[in-house]
């Protein structure tokens, strides 16, 4: 029997980034807010300090930092045709858990979707026709200009440093010219760059593309932001993506909004519980609270008058399958909207080696890179190719990590005296330039609930059901021969081409940006939220995070993702607290 | 006090008293109480405030603040204005015993009657908490209070404070405040064997709790020498400037006390301060060179990316090392104890993120501590004696109790 708590006005589930946003938004309206978070309380001097954040083997090998599967995981299928079976170690992507979620983990390769990317099937099909058969690709209902106030809002909250491409209209040199307009320059100058991204820039400019440095996250100088958190200048360790900085330089939930959050009387966050589902009324149209469940095995009812689902984009879809909400999707008969839309990215690389050049790649950050967006969205005239969408190619000096850095040239044998021999000669003189491929919807890849494994709760896992689609394979193709255009010219003695043509495959590393699954649209027969990532069904609950996203662009997410949340609190200051209730009448 | 006024305070408690007292007095008295940093030692963290408990280690022992809140069993609920005028002025209690000097009378006698008057009515305007203190941890004799007595004729001499007219409102306001209420003395001026104040070494730093307490003095030779009266300012608001972060107990201070005080309190605290000269200071002893050497590895594999190479840390973020007080002190114990557990500085309402620096103690072995404490406190301009293993050792060892 479930122990009924005292009410609150608002309950989070999860505690990353979009609960942190929301948590500081509606508790300075006066809201009495509580966050549930099923991992552990982290904060930077306990948990990752610069003694022993850069321990690869705890974090990444051992898989430290992420969600514990030995108790919830996903199970995976190409295609509908096989038996899905669970990741019992991860592999392709790495969900985090405890407070900060993947905010501590992450790159800080820090976004703007581009205009055209929230209006992706009407602006194709105006300019190339109809969709192909299969593809499920919509708009958002939101557009970027509506988003553009909020994605300046987490910019400052974080730090950004980069160059403006489009300021008001007017390009700007040095930056991204086929960027959204923005309404002010980044909070921060670019970080400092290597021989590898001089070279990428030397490169591309040659080429006639315009390079800009990638907007990063990782302070390029001493920051306070807006609520007057501190982040310090990155030291450029190389410990970014899959680890805690330890000397407070990337933005993070616990480096930008927690010293002042958890200070404030009408918040709280409880660690160690999580929400099985979220309880409904008789009429099902209308959240009563969660039901979560402590270590112990303790269950509680914690009732509210909103709920807002923060947790990791397969959570939260499998939130709404468990709670009942919504009709889960069935690809063989299109009925149905919770689950589809599951989309990722496709990846592919070219290692530059160089002969008498050193690129000291372990002197690197999450977001230090030169960057050019010519094959990225619709930024180029797609008739004839084949696909629709594209990425942005990018040099990255991220990091060297001993273990996981392992640049050898084409041939090398995978171990044994000759492999020792190429890596002592090649560790301190490669680089890699990287496509970041878009993912187009298409009906046959979907999350539904696994009829078979189940979480330790007793609980169906999510199953998913993904596989490179026809369109991601022809933009990959066509990316990495732009890629390799660029990576034949940077002076390298050779290059080798890391492609990826499919099956999809779920273990090795590539990208965790899944997205999908609890999809926003212009209207209920289309989508599971509105424009302010408000259920359609349930009024009183709202769902963040990247979940959202109907199909996924060429570009990191997380900005997109920060400045949904801050819209979607806009509105629920603005107009839902006033009258509670659809803010989109279907 | 007379039996009849007794009868009449029992039967009249206090808090009947304090209901009359206007809103203008009772901030006054919350503003007077947060200048003299009560809440600091007579709270445990994270308990109600002013509920009392909390240990003050001394050489002599541990002594306990006690409850002063308005409970009448427990704290102050029963006294009156003028036996506690009597205790903040003379360091007796309502029952005629003897205040140790960790309550730091020896300061608050210099309070006006009228602030003090003020005190009494906050603290009674607050809410009650039934809370025992501790016993006292003190020796034979130390913890016969009429041996007090005899400390307070030998150190001890009461009376209000008196401005010097020949200097301005502004000095005459930061004196009080500093050798007043805010009894800055208390930690950064050397005891003598019975615990009191050494005169001659007023607020030229002491050592208490395994802490050094740097030199506060501002002027020729002074600790704060090289600190303008803006950067004091800056530094007792929000705990953060150009020169260092504050942890530890003047993070507590911060926190509880002097983030509070008005914009021209903190002035003239920095006015006064300023004016106050030191001696000259020896010449340290010179390190030993593979120390150094050893030293130098050790910080820049450890110290570096916070610090920088060059001891200049990154100022309102992570520590200077260079030119630092708390590292050029003649008695290493802070900069040892800083390696050996970490540190946070203080959040405030300038600067909330608490931005800490990891420990050490399992990292590094005493030599390796102390050849890196060498180094910083030999290099960049710095002036600090070696420090040997032993020294960390014997700190390692005292943290542990």
């Amino acid at each position: 029997m479930a122990r009924k708590l005292p009410h609150v006005d608002v309950v989070l589930v999860g505690f990353g980034w979009t609960a942190a946003i929301l948590a500081q938004e509606l508790t300075d309206e006066g809201l009495t807010v509580l966050a549930i978070e099923r991992g552990a309380w982290r904060d930077t001097p306990t948990d990752f300090p610069p003694t022993v954040a850069p321990d690869e083997l705890r974090w990444y090998w051992r898989k430290e930092m992420f969600q514990n599967n030995a108790r919830d995981t996903i199970t995976f299928r190409n295609n509908r045709s096989q038996t899905a079976l669970p990741m019992r170690r991860w592999g392709s992507f790495l969900p985090g858990e405890g407070v900060g979620g993947a905010s501590v983990h992450w790159n800080g390769q820090t976004w703007r979707f581009l205009p055209s990317d929230f209006i992706a099937a009407s602006h194709n099909r105006e300019r190339y026709g109809e969709l192909p058969e299969g593809m499920t690709v919509q708009d958002f209902g939101v557009t970027y200009a509506e988003l553009e106030p909020h994605f300046d809002r987490f910019e400052k909250l974080c730090g950004i440093g980069g160059k403006a491409g489009n300021l008001n209209g007017q390009i700007q040199d040095g930056g991204n010219p086929f960027e959204g307009p923005r309404s002010s320059e980044y909070p921060n100058p670019p970080m400092h760059m290597t021989f590898a991204q001089h070279q990428f820039a030397k490169a591309t400019a040659e080429l006639g593309l315009k390079p800009f440095p990638g907007p990063s996250a990782n302070m390029s100088r001493p920051y306070t932001n807006p609520l007057g958190c501190q982040l310090g200048p990155c030291s450029y360790c190389g410990f970014c993506e899959k680890y805690g900085c330890g000397n407070y330089s990337k933005a993070s939930v616990q480096t930008t909004i927690l010293p002042v959050l958890i200070q404030k009387p009408n918040f709280t966050l409880k660690t160690h519980n999580e929400v099985l589902h979220v309880n409904l009324d008789k009429s099902r149209t209308r959240a009563t609270g969660v039901r979560h469940v402590d270590v112990q095995g303790n269950e509680y009812d914690q009732p509210a008058d909103l709920v807002i689902l923060c947790a990791y984009q397969t959570n939260n879809t499998r939130l709404m399958m468990l709670s009942g909400i919504g009709e889960i999707y069935n690809p063989a008969t299109g009925q149905g909207l919770v689950g589809k839309n599951y989309c990722y990215q496709i990846m592919s690389s070219a290692d530059v080696f160089f002969e008498d050049k050193y690129t000291n790649e372990f002197a690197g950050a999450g977001a230090l890179g030169m960057v050019v967006d010519e094959y990225n969205g619709d930024n180029f005239d797609h008739s004839g190719l084949g696909f629709i969408g594209g990425g942005y190619i990018a040099n990255w000096t991220t990091n060297a990590r001993p273990i996981e850095s392992q640049p050898v040239p084409e041939g090398t044998p995978s171990w044994g005296s000759a492999w020792k021999k190429a890596m002592a000669e090649n560790f301190l003189k490669a680089t890699s330039v990287g496509a970041h491929g878009a993912s187009m919807a298409y009906a046959n890849n979907y999350l539904d609930l696994d009829p078979t494994y189940k979480d330790a709760y007793g609980r169906p896992l999510m199953r998913m059901t993904y596989d490179f689609t026809p369109n991601d394979v022809a933009m990959s193709a066509f990316l990495t021969e732009r890629m390799k255009e660029i990576a034949e010219r940077m002076g390298g003695r050779e290059i080798k081409l890391n492609l990826r043509d499919g099956p999809y495959d779920s273990m090795p590393y590539q990208t965790t940006h899944n997205t999908g699954g609890t999809i926003m649209g212009t209207n209920p027969s289309n989508s599971v939220v509105n424009r302010y990532l408000q259920s359609w069904d349930v009024p009183n609950l709202f769902v963040m995070g990247a979940g959202v996203f109907p199909q996924n662009a060429g570009y990191n997410p997380t900005g997109t993702v920060a400045a949904l949340t801050y819209w979607a609190a806009a509105a629920i200051r603005s107009q839902y607290l006033r009258s509670p209730g659809p803010l989109v009448q279907a | 006090m007379t039996a009849f006024a007794m009868l009449l305070l029992g039967s009249a408690p206090a808090p009947l008293a304090a209901q009359e007292s206007s809103f203008s007095q009772v901030e006054r008295g919350r503003y007077a109480v947060a200048t003299g940093n009560c809440q600091g030692c007579h709270t445990i963290p994270g308990e109600v405030p002013f509920s009392g408990g909390r240990g003050l280690e001394t050489p002599f022992g541990t002594i306990y603040a006690p409850n002063i809140t308005f409970d009448e069993d427990t704290g102050l609920g029963l006294w009156s204005k003028d036996e506690f005028y009597r205790a903040m002025h003379e360091g007796i209690a309502r029952d005629g015993s003897r205040l140790y000097p960790a309550f730091p009378y020896p300061h608050f006698t210099k309070m006006p009657r009228d602030e003090v008057d003020a005190v009494y009515d906050y603290l009674a305007s607050l809410p009650r908490v039934r809370k025992e203190k501790p016993e006292n941890d003190l020796p034979v004799p130390l913890n016969w209070r009429f041996a007090l007595r005899f400390w307070n004729w030998m150190f001890f001499e009461p009376g209000e404070f008196q401005p010097d007219p020949t200097r301005s409102a502004e000095w005459n306001r930061g004196a009080y405040l500093v050798e007043g209420p805010a009894h800055c003395a208390g930690c950064h001026t050397e005891k003598n064997l019975a615990g009191a104040d050494k005169e001659a070494q007023h607020l030229k730093g002491g050592n208490l709790e395994n802490w050094a307490a740097p030199s506060i003095r501002g002027g020729t030779h002074g600790g704060l020498e090289k600190w303008s009266e803006d950067e004091i300012v800056e530094y007792l608001r929000g705990g953060r400037n150009a020169h260092t972060a504050a942890f530890s107990t003047m993070a507590e201070v911060i926190e509880l006390s002097t983030q509070h005080f008005t914009e021209a309190d903190l002035k003239a605290i920095a006015v006064y301060l300023k004016d106050l000269e030191s001696d000259e200071r020896e010449e340290p002893e010179e390190a030993d060179a593979s120390v150094l050497a050893a030293g130098e590895a050790i910080y820049l594999d450890n110290c570096n990316a916070c610090h920088v190479s060059d001891g200049s840390g990154v100022p309102r973020f992570f520590a200077p090392l260079a030119g630092s007080g708390k590292v050029n002190d003649p008695d290493p114990t802070t900069v040892v104890r800083v390696i050996l557990q970490g540190a946070r500085s203080v959040p405030t309402k300038v600067h909330p993120s608490p931005l800490s620096m990891p420990a050490y103690d399992w990292k590094l072995t005493d030599e390796q501590i102390a050849a890196v404490a060498t180094y910083v406190r030999a290099s960049w301009g710095n002036r600090g004696s070696p420090v040997t293993a032993d020294e960390v050792g014997e700190l390692r060892e005292a943290l542990k109790e």
